[in-house]
């Protein structure tokens, strides 16, 4: 089955030099074991391809029901340097959001998380 | 000793709310009120502006504050901690005390300085004794931009603060410290916490990284559900709740708006987060793996269960430098076709710079409404979008280049694709670009002094 990422998780995101970082937090404590198996460091960077010019880094907070993700290169320089609108990185948490998994129907139903539309 | 000591946050950056400190202060029984005015580039415009006018160099808007809370911090004894000392806190304290005096209040308020943060002075001496000083990010020394620098603060701890309050220093200014710092200072003081009780100071810190963004972990900027946040014409600040234990309740005034519950303080937790098991401060170094959060009713959030380790035995330091200008200008193309329109104006804009033979570190175009965002993820707009704004901008080390192009934005309204306006903000303006150089110095390096003055 199709989930949305956006329908499951809710996320903040922020910036550290020319490094974005993204908090993506379970909607419901049940579904984070899902998130952090299908969010590897992997997906997020082909996510992100063409995005970002470095590499993803993962960090867990199982306690939060959270992922941290560094995305590097991700803001033409960063802070005052950078020519982009978002130069702070305030949005990439909608856009990590974006991502649609795809669920076994099992574990979907076993889950109930909501099928994408 | 107090059970709870309550530190209420009023200033998330220098820029926010000027209502907040007032509604802090007002709204209900506070112990200190927390203002953080300094982000990254703060100390450099700070700087400039001191190299102006030597009593200058500090957060402004920290005056008009106090003045909204003097008579009730005066009457109810609420102490106040900010950094917005800037790169001049002296000037800061004798401005504060100026206008204690001038509203009635002279010698009632005694104003603790922390100094000691501000390594521009010594940067030479630092660097020849082989203090390298190199890009946290990048790994490049010092030296490659050392002619250029304008600003180079260390991020100061809790300690400094804690011996002010300890003189009886009533409201407290501070230079770099960290913004953090603010927050935890008035715990150490009021519950003695000793300056290796890893796990109660980390409490500290996570506390303050709860409310330093003001109403970032109350309903502001709050993904979750935010159709149904309530009131947020009336947002409520962030006050901790703080006990000996280092337990804490995050909560807000009764009757104002926003909300604080378990996701909308676990969103702020991973605001500008780096690796959470080393949340590395002056202080102490807090593992944010270790936070548990549980609602202790409406808007009220408890948070326990934190653990820290010993800081390290180095400081970041603050270095803003000089790096080129830059430029950014926008036009508004209309339906029908509006972005294809941006898009060719895109294309006239980038040829013309390129006969005129200016050279640019970087030129980037954005085209808002379709992808400025999210770029590629966006993917294809569905349908003809009513409007497109182009939003192109230029950065390089020739200033005269980048002036050069910001002539060439308003030809276009004549001379280019059709359907275009929004351009009756004229010509864009050059900036000169300050940048960011994090760097890390010995903590022995750095010695902080305080003052107490009345």
């Amino acid at each position: 089955m199709k989930v949305r990422l956006a329908d499951i998780a809710h996320a903040r995101s922020g910036d550290k030099g020319d490094t974005a970082n993204v908090g993506v937090i379970a909607l419901r404590r049940e579904w984070y074991d899902l998130i952090a198996r299908e969010l590897t460091e992997r997906r997020v960077a082909d996510h992100f391809h063409g995005v970002i010019t470095g590499d993803v880094k993962r960090y867990e907070l199982p306690n939060l029901a959270a992922l941290n993700f560094l995305l590097h290169g991700a803001l033409d320089g960063g802070g005052t340097l950078s020519l982009k609108t978002d130069a702070q990185g305030k949005v990439f948490s909608t856009a990590l959001l974006r991502m649609t998994l795809d669920v076994p129907d099992a574990e979907a139903r076993a889950l109930a998380l909501p099928a994408a539309s | 000793m107090k059970q709870v000591v309550r530190v209420a946050a009023g200033q998330g950056f220098w820029g926010d709310w000027l209502e907040a400190p007032r509604r802090q202060v007002e709204g209900g029984p506070v112990d200190y009120l927390m203002l953080d005015y300094l982000a990254e580039v703060t100390m450099s415009i700070l700087q400039k502006q001191k190299e102006r006018d030597p009593r200058m160099g500090y957060a402004r808007d920290f005056l008009g504050a106090i003045e909204s809370v003097l008579p009730a911090i005066v009457e109810r004894g609420v102490k106040v901690i900010a950094n917005a000392g800037g790169v001049n806190p002296v000037a800061c304290a004798q401005a504060l005390r100026e206008l204690a005096a001038a509203k009635g209040a002279g010698g009632q308020v005694k104003i603790g300085v922390v100094t000691g943060d501000d390594l521009l002075p010594r940067l030479d001496e630092l660097v020849a004794r082989g203090h390298v000083m190199a890009n946290m990010d990048t790994g490049e020394p010092l030296s490659t931009v050392r002619d250029r620098v304008l600003s180079a603060n260390a991020y100061i701890g809790s300690t400094p603060i804690v011996e002010a309050l300890s003189r009886g220093a009533q409201v407290v200014v501070t230079g770099r410290s960290t913004d953090t710092a603010l927050t935890m200072a008035p715990l150490r003081h009021e519950f003695g916490w000793a300056p290796d009780d890893w796990d109660r100071l980390a409490a500290g810190i996570v506390a303050g990284h709860i409310i330093e963004c003001g109403a970032q972990c109350s309903g502001g900027n709050c993904l979750i559900d935010w159709r149904d946040i309530p009131d947020l014409a009336n947002v409520g600040y962030p006050i901790v709740n703080a006990k000996a234990d280092g337990t804490f309740e995050i909560t807000k005034h009764p009757g104002t708006g926003g909300r604080i519950s378990v996701p909308s303080v676990t969103e702020q937790l991973v605001y500008e987060m780096g690796d959470p098991h080393s949340y590395i401060t002056p202080d102490v170094v807090a593992d944010f793996t270790t936070i548990r959060l549980e609602s202790a009713g409406e808007n009220r959030v408890r948070v326990y269960g934190i653990a820290g380790r010993p800081s390290t035995d180095k400081l970041k330091v603050s270095i803003a430098y000089r790096a080129g200008f830059k430029a950014v200008g926008t036009l508004v193309y209309s339906w029908p076709e509006a972005l294809d329109k941006a898009q060719l104006a895109d294309r006239v804009l980038r040829e013309r710079l390129d006969r005129l033979g200016l050279r640019f570190d970087k030129i980037m175009t954005e085209f808002v409404g379709a992808s400025a965002t999210h770029g590629p993820l966006a993917g294809t707009p569905n349908g003809d979008l009513p409007e497109v704004q182009l939003r192109f901008g230029v950065r390089g080390d020739d200033r005269a280049a980048v002036e050069r192009f910001t002539r060439e934005i308003a030809p276009l309204v004549l001379n280019g694709p059709p359907s275009v306006t929004g351009f009756a903000g004229g010509r864009p303006k050059v900036e000169e670009i300050v940048a960011y150089w994090p760097a890390l110095i010995d903590k022995t390096e750095v010695q902080t002094a305080v003052e107490v003055i009345a």
